[in-house]
């Protein structure tokens, strides 16, 4: 587990004794990640863990209560309007549902940030837009609606947009949930073959494991308000950690217990429910 | 007894935080307004969305609001012996008043409500926020244009409505009932007059897009990101729109018509 | 849609509109009669100018020859100035008499201009002399309730 992240130029990402909350209430604390250019790191946990503020604090949309949120190696949550802007040209992210926007058709969607970033002419946002729709395998899509195209394609071009500026990091939220399993194994295929190609760093929040194992170099475990765990997938696999173990092995019950805890709020609901019966 | 004194404090101070949220939020669009100089084709498209499709609705009402004040008119300047003046009561109620306010409320059914639903509809499937995170403003790309989208359509349907109102008028009065159509036309030409008339209508016209579009933009950028916070949304817009436009207009007629 | 047929679309839309302002300027306005043509001033007295307002036509044999331009009070004779813009193209003599008439029974009230018969004509900023004032109701009704008075002689109880 590292204790603190140096200060590397290479850092594509890096959170330094990072805590994460909303108002008073704190989701995460101690949380110490970093995330090199070229590699895939995995974010995991269980739903409700925190992964979703992970990626908010990130991208600059949450400031952290606590710690340093590095992008390319300035600190996004400290960062003045331009800053944030100028850092987030340089960052991709992938949405859960792809967020697409419905007004424009799939190939408006994925020239979206040419148009608004650049001054290419129109015959080079055409070429690039359709190289990167090819490399998603949706090149004759281009014409279509975003009603037309199905959710697992709506999420590859989700994909294509996000990579159309050729960033350095990309941020994956969700990836894989949701699909069936021939698009899981193209998502994942994607997601390896364009960090190995654009030399770009990769997170993808997930609660995948076989997938996300498959790919990822370096994977970091976050339950409990903390992270648990954070190693090679190998080193993940051998540990001995019950809360490792039970969500490795997708366990019922263990460190996350399975039956909601008791409160006094539902013994009261409870006790007025049985007072009605006749 | 403090009870509902409190809550009539806090609802009360919720009311005035609103009204500075809402005005805060005015001077958020305007001082992006830039977009609309330099990408007009934004607002060239939402002036389409907003106001050509709203075009047949305003024509069909204010054909049959001009119909039934051409009856009505009829029917009460007769008692007096007065019915040549019919064309200067249907343009007068027209380009004054209805032409102005009844499109503001019918641009607030329409328009408004598609607005609210659009605006809320993409903050639910987080297309926002996506924006966001790929550095582009959504306030300045999303909101902007439907504002000045808003405020350019919004006259234009106005004053189609008085002109179809108008011919409707005289349709039921001249053609119909059998008014005289020198009379008609002379007594509206004296009587209304370009600057206090039309003018003001036009003004007042320009006032309620500003605010209708205001409160639909709003409502949408406010809505809870779920189908029942649209829902919701959608109804406030309706609501809001229609009070706002109503109290404006009293408030503009005693300034403008008023001695 | 294409961006070539949204802009055709909205740019009929616009057209639209403006050729309903135009309509109602023109045809149930008064836009028409607003000319733009170059005008002379002339300034009047008035002991009551009644319902006259700014921008009432100022007439002569029933033709609008000008417009009201301001009106303001003297409180030196205690009289009504209205300032009467007239166009130039229409010259009155010098002794041309101007009075408040009311146009129908009940309606708007207007300047009427009578011509005189003197040889030269009023200059820009030259005063009408003689000038006759409103009618005002009130003062009508009372003249003839006291004229009746009179014709019946004393009142009974007098």
């Amino acid at each position: 587990m590292p204790d603190h992240i140096p200060d590397s130029p290479d850092l594509a990402l890096s959170l330094d004794g990072v805590a994460l909350g909303y108002g008073d209430f704190t989701v995460l604390q101690d949380i110490n990640m970093a995330v090199q250019a070229g590699q895939v790191v995995a974010v995991m946990g269980g739903s409700g863990s925190g992964k979703t503020t992970l990626l908010r604090a990130a991208t600059g949309q949450l400031p952290a209560l606590r710690g340093q949120v590095r992008v390319f190696g300035t600190d996004i949550g400290q960062a003045n309007g331009d800053t944030v802007q100028a850092l987030r040209k340089r960052m991709g992210v992938l949405f859960q549902q792809g967020a697409l926007f419905t007004d424009l058709n799939v190939f408006e969607n994925v020239a979206f940030p040419l148009r608004e970033h650049t001054r290419l002419p129109e015959p080079e946002v055409t070429a690039r837009v359709l190289d990167k729709l090819d490399a998603v395998g949706l090149r004759a899509a281009a014409h279509l609606r975003v009603a037309e195209i199905s959710g697992g394609m709506s999420r590859r071009v989700a994909l294509a947009r996000a990579v159309v500026l050729e960033p350095e990091l990309i941020l994956y939220d969700e990836p894989f949930a949701g699909l069936d399993p021939i698009s899981m194994g193209i998502t994942a295929r994607l997601i390896r073959d364009l960090a190995d190609r654009l030399h770009c760093a990769s997170v993808l929040i997930t609660h995948d494991v076989q997938e996300s194992f498959a790919i990822a170099d370096q994977v970091y475990l976050v339950g409990q308000g903390r992270l648990v765990a954070a190693g090679t997938p190998q080193t993940l696999s051998d540990s001995q950690d019950p809360y490792v173990r039970q969500f490795l092995r997708g366990e019922p019950d263990g460190p996350v217990a399975f039956q909601y805890p008791d409160t006094p709020a539902f013994r009261a609901w409870l006790a007025q429910q049985e007072g009605r019966k006749p | 007894m403090s009870g509902p004194v409190q809550a009539l404090g806090s609802w009360v101070r919720a009311q005035v935080s609103g009204v500075g949220f809402f005005t805060r939020f005015l001077g958020a669009l305007l001082a992006r307004s830039g977009i609309a100089v330099s990408r007009p084709r934004l607002v060239s498209q939402q002036v389409h969305f907003i106001g050509n499709y709203s075009l047949l609705i305003i024509i069909v009402s204010g054909m049959f609001v001009g119909f039934v004040l051409g009856l009505q008119g009829y029917y009460t300047l007769n008692r007096y012996g007065s019915e040549e003046a019919l064309g200067l009561l249907v343009a007068l109620s027209l380009v004054r008043e209805l032409g102005p306010v009844v499109t503001a409320l019918l641009f607030a059914g329409r328009a408004g409500t598609s607005l609210t639903a659009e605006i809320g509809l993409m903050k639910a499937g987080e297309q926002l926020a996506a924006m966001e995170v790929m550095a582009v403003d959504p306030m300045r790309r999303v909101l902007v244009p439907r504002l000045w989208g808003g405020i350019i359509a919004m006259p234009v349907l106005a004053a189609v409505f008085s002109m179809v109102g108008i011919l409707g008028g005289w349709v039921v009065g001249v053609l119909l009932i059998g008014v005289d159509a020198g009379a008609f036309w002379s007594q509206m030409q004296s009587g209304v007059d370009v600057w206090d008339d039309v003018a003001n209508g036009v003004l007042k016209s320009l006032v309620f897009g500003v605010t209708v579009t205001l409160v639909a933009l709003y409502e949408g950028w406010q809505a809870r990101p779920t189908p029942e916070g649209v829902a919701r949304a959608t109804t406030r817009t309706v609501v809001v729109g229609s009070l706002a436009v109503l109290g404006l207009d009293f408030l503009l007629t005693a300034l403008m018509f008023g001695n | 849609m294409s961006r070539e047929k949204t802009d055709f679309w909205v740019g009929l839309f616009v057209l639209l509109g403006a050729a309903a302002l135009v309509f109602l300027a023109l045809r149930a306005g008064n836009l028409s009669s607003f000319s733009f043509a170059p005008t002379y001033t002339l300034t009047a007295n008035f002991d009551n100018i009644g319902g006259l307002k700014v921008r009432a036509p100022v007439k002569s044999a029933g033709v609008v020859v000008g417009r009201v331009g301001k009106i303001s009070f003297d409180d030196k004779v205690f009289q009504a100035v209205v300032t009467l813009d007239l166009e130039e193209g229409y010259q009155f003599p010098k002794d041309s008499s101007a009075s408040i008439l009311t146009s129908g029974l009940l309606g708007e009230q207007y300047v009427g201009l009578s011509a005189g018969s003197e040889e030269e004509n009023f200059a820009d900023g030259g005063k009408i002399r003689y000038t006759q004032s409103a009618v005002v109701l009130e003062q009508l009704i009372s003249k003839f309730l006291y004229g009746t008075a009179e014709k019946q002689g004393s009142t009974p109880g007098n």
